[in-house]
């Protein structure tokens, strides 16, 4: 009986560790599908805002999509829910595509407003829509703040409540 | 190991060392099938055909095909489209084979359905049956990516973004399987990787259990009839061949399959070479662009009528988001046909036009599944939202009836 | 018997779904445009009745077009290189050898008149806005002056020549048919469509650099080699014939072109978007007689097989 038993448990035994072996191996694999360092690290992109120029356009990539940046001047009216306050500057951040076909619209900085080449859809400074066929305004990706330092693909407070205000 | 005589034919050589003689009788000579089938029974032949016609004819394609985001499109529509000799013929093989495979698939299953040849000691082979089916599924959506067109790229983005939609994990996972946050070159690399070897190896040993499972309790027949296997065989051997039940896989089945071929082998190559637009969509002739929808963006036909079931629920329901209703809905549809063998309370083994409320629930099935397919590609709007939300629903209602009308049906029939 | 029925009862279910998903679907998806008109009726600024007078009409076109077009078919070469002058327009000022054959007469009259009315592109060139097109209206001149015009570019644009003699041309130049009829039709695709656009699997490259035609037109014009495929030729037709009814809102300009003119052009985009079309039709019918012996034969095997059962 006892031989058994002893039989029993070494076969168990065995049996726990090769499943063990299994289970890193699997770990190790799934590993190996997950995104690539560089690839999360592109993932949040950080822009140091307090270098932007007035009513000026800046476009950075977050993600495969471009993102509008865009720095208040002092005749410009910030908008509830749309802008954001970093230091003493309001800004637009915004994911760069028009909400109609995805075209990148441009910014024209006479009328201070967003043109639409494709099908000729307008945005105002803030990402509302204002005519032609956009459905909604520009969607705002989510951020963070760190001082003056925008970080793109983090939830962070003020993105929230951005959002909450929208 | 007593020991080999020397051998008098090139047959008795290979048989002493390989056992021919013996496999050839238990995989073609003396493995029996009944007589009572008409041409449906051939559409497992059918599928062996066409997944060899797809295994050879990619092959070919995948001497020239190169997974990398800035020369898939081209290696695809430039080097083998133009410049490969019979390129072309392949890529047109290739891409008509995978989609006229899945209607085949659709008979070779709803033959199952209606003949009721998934129940009474035949669960292993409809189970085993459904794997192929995911196995497929997911084999068409691996390669829809490859060309990385437009379609391929918002498809591949469209259906990866499904995942987001499991709760706690679902975000993670969407970029888990995407290798990135968006569709993207280590997202076409990693399917390439799918499509040509992972996903077909799975796919040989799921097609060697279907047919093993096939062995014990053996093929179903035109009228459900259950009998005595080894009597036939004798009668067949002992040359009853008019009386038996039975008729041996080669030849006899086999010629009948081989004919069954020919004919779907025009209807195949007439797609071919005439009729190739509805598998090769032209909207995928335009390079993947990220930036840049298209205006209707809509899976293969084969998907369609879940893809409807997904959509089908847009609207708030019971504090649930449409898009949540959705989402759980297209994971019953996924997987409610895995249960057949269970839904059907019903001992009765016959056709459909045998069973009187079973009937009625097959062809409410078919009507439903063709309206949820059409409306699958239609633009969601206007009616065509509500029509499709109709259409869902009733397909959950018809599967979540069937326990009921099998089990009411089997107490009508007993009663009898 | 039982059998055709149950075949019957299968082919019927694939027929309707067919039905629903490929035409049904495609005709409610994409809603079929008005047909082609290769007169431009709703230009009517010029009397293109008036007969011009070419001598004439090469002497307004030296004081007025040359500044800006080339015209090499009748000695006029360009002044500045591709990049340069499309640095200076915005867009490269197409040569004009060809505008006589391939360009409507009722349009061109009409273009000449006022581009932005003819090429329908007012949305982008509002009156008063800030933005011009690069070519000034003339319709300050007199509908005899531009006619004198149209008829000088006609009488200069080198005749297209006829599959007769396109087969000619091959035997001579040992090379096949599809090549030289190929060469001809590029041509044409390079004075009505190459100042903008690619076509990649042609070999051609927009003559207008990149970087300027995304500023002039918002994005960059699409590379074309595909779209024989993906937009098909009937929707071409329609297409180029008026821009804005098929997608409206979008720069391109309408073109103007001649019936013949946009056949060639199209002719061309098959050419090099589908070029095994000649192949892939030769093979069909020789695979498919094929197919059809070998299920007779399979039938008649099985027929022999299982009489032995039956």
């Amino acid at each position: 009986m006892t031989d058994e038993s002893r039989r029993g448990f070494i076969g168990k035994a065995f049996g726990a560790f090769a499943a063990v072996g299994g289970i890193a191996s699997l770990i190790a694999m799934k590993k190996t599908w997950d995104p690539l360092p560089s690839v999360m690290s592109a993932g949040f992109t950080t822009v140091d805002v307090s270098g932007l120029e007035e009513n000026k356009l800046e476009i950075v990539v977050w993600r495969g999509k471009p993102i509008f940046i865009l720095k208040y001047s002092a005749d410009m009216t910030p908008t509830e829910g749309r802008n954001i306050k970093i230091g003493d500057h309001y800004y637009s951040v915004m994911i760069g595509l028009c909400t109609h076909l995805g075209c990148i619209p441009a910014y024209r900085t006479v009328k201070k407003d967003f043109k639409c080449a494709c099908h000729g859809g307008e945005f105002s400074a803030d990402g509302k829509e204002t005519f032609g066929p956009p459905p909604r305004p520009l969607d705002i990706p989510p951020f963070n703040l760190d001082g003056e330092t925008l970080v793109l693909g983090e939830e962070g407070e003020a993105y929230r409540a951005l959002v909450a205000k929208a | 190991m007593a020991e080999f005589k020397k051998a008098d034919s090139m047959l008795e050589w290979f048989d002493q060392r390989l056992g021919v003689i013996n496999f050839s009788k238990v995989m073609m000579t003396e493995y029996w099938i009944p007589k009572n089938i008409n041409f449906l029974w051939a559409m497992g032949a059918l599928l062996m055909m066409m997944f060899g016609v797809l295994l050879i004819s990619g092959i070919f394609l995948l001497m020239y095909y190169k997974p990398d985001v800035a020369l898939a499109f081209d290696s695809v529509n430039y080097t083998i489209m133009h410049d490969v000799a019979y390129g072309w013929l392949f890529r047109h093989i290739h891409a008509v084979g995978a989609s006229v495979i899945f209607l085949v698939i659709y008979i070779h299953m709803f033959t199952g359905i209606y003949y009721g040849s998934y129940k009474k000691g035949r669960e292993m082979i409809w189970l085993s049956g459904m794997l192929l089916f995911v196995l497929f599924s997911a084999e068409g959506f691996s390669g829809y990516m490859l060309p990385w067109g437009q379609m391929s790229y918002w498809a591949a983005y469209v259906i990866t973004e499904i995942f987001g939609g499991i709760p706690v994990i679902g975000g993670d996972l969407v970029v888990w399987i995407r290798g990135n946050f968006y569709v993207s070159d280590s997202t076409l690399t990693r399917f390439f990787m799918l499509h040509v070897l992972l996903i077909p190896v799975v796919m040989l040993g799921a097609i060697a259990f279907h047919f093993y499972s096939l062995r014990f309790p053996h093929v179903n027949n035109e009228a459900g009839e259950f009998f005595d296997y080894d009597v036939e065989a004798e009668k067949y051997l002992a040359g009853d061949k008019k009386g038996s039940k039975v008729i041996p896989f080669w030849p006899v089945f086999l010629a009948k399959d081989f004919f069954v071929m020919g004919v779907f082998l025009i209807f195949f190559f007439y797609l071919v070479f005439y009729y190739y637009g509805f598998a090769m969509d032209p909207v995928n002739f335009d390079k993947a662009d990220g930036l840049k929808t298209p205006t209707h963006i809509y899976p293969e036909w084969y998907f369609l009528w879940s893809y409807e079931v997904l959509r089908g629920f847009f609207f708030e329901m019971f504090g649930i988001s449409g898009k949540d209703l959705g989402l759980m809905a297209f994971a019953f549809a996924n997987g409610i046909f895995l249960v057949m063998p269970w839904l059907d309370r019903s001992p009765t083994v016959a056709p459909a036009n045998q069973r009187p409320y079973f009937k009625i629930w097959f062809w409410l099935l078919m009507i439903d599944l063709i309206v949820l397919t059409i409306f699958g590609k239609l633009p969601p709007t206007g009616a065509n939202a509500w029509v499709g939300f109709a259409s869902s629903l009733s397909f959950i209602v018809l599967f979540l009836a069937l326990p009921v009308i099998t089990t009411l049906e089997a107490k009508k029939l007993g009663a009898k | 018997m039982k059998e055709l029925k149950i075949l019957a009862v299968v082919a019927s279910l694939v027929l309707v779904t067919f039905y629903g998903i490929e035409p049904y679907a495609h005709h409610v998806m994409h809603p079929e445009g008005k047909p082609a008109d290769f007169k431009f009726s709703d230009l009517k600024n010029v009397d293109t009745s008036l007969k011009g007078d070419v001598t004439a009409g090469k002497e307004s076109f030296v004081n007025n077009c040359t500044a800006c077009h080339s015209l090499t078919a009748d000695g006029f070469d360009p002044m500045m290189s591709d990049a340069d002058s499309a640095a200076a327009y915005g867009v490269t000022p197409p040569d004009l050898s060809l505008a006589g054959r391939i360009y409507e007469k009722n349009f061109l009259a009409n273009f000449i008149f006022d581009p932005v009315t003819a090429t329908k592109v007012e949305h982008k060139y509002p009156a008063n806005g800030s933005k011009v097109y690069p070519m000034p209206a003339y319709s300050w001149m007199g509908a005899q002056e531009i006619m004198n015009i149209v008829a000088y570019l006609e009488s200069v644009s080198p005749k297209a020549i006829d599959e007769a003699g396109l087969a000619s041309l091959a035997a001579k130049e040992e090379r096949t048919l599809f090549d030289v009829s190929r060469e001809q039709n590029a041509e044409v695709f390079k004075s009505a469509c190459g100042r903008c656009h690619d076509m990649k699997y042609g070999g051609l490259s927009a003559t207008t650099p990149k970087v300027t035609i995304q500023g002039y037109m918002g994005s960059t014009p699409p590379d074309l080699s595909q779209y024989i495929i993906s937009r098909g030729s009937h929707y071409l037709d329609g297409f180029i014939n008026n821009p804005q009814e098929y997608l409206h809102g979008t720069g391109m300009p309408r073109v103007g072109l001649s019936e013949q003119a946009q056949a060639e052009v199209i002719e061309y985009m098959t050419q090099v978007g589908d070029p095994k079309k000649t192949e892939r039709e030769e093979l069909g019918p020789k695979v498919l007689l094929y197919l059809l012996i070998f299920a007779i034969l399979a039938y008649l095997w099985k027929r022999k097989i299982w009489s032995e059962v039956h």
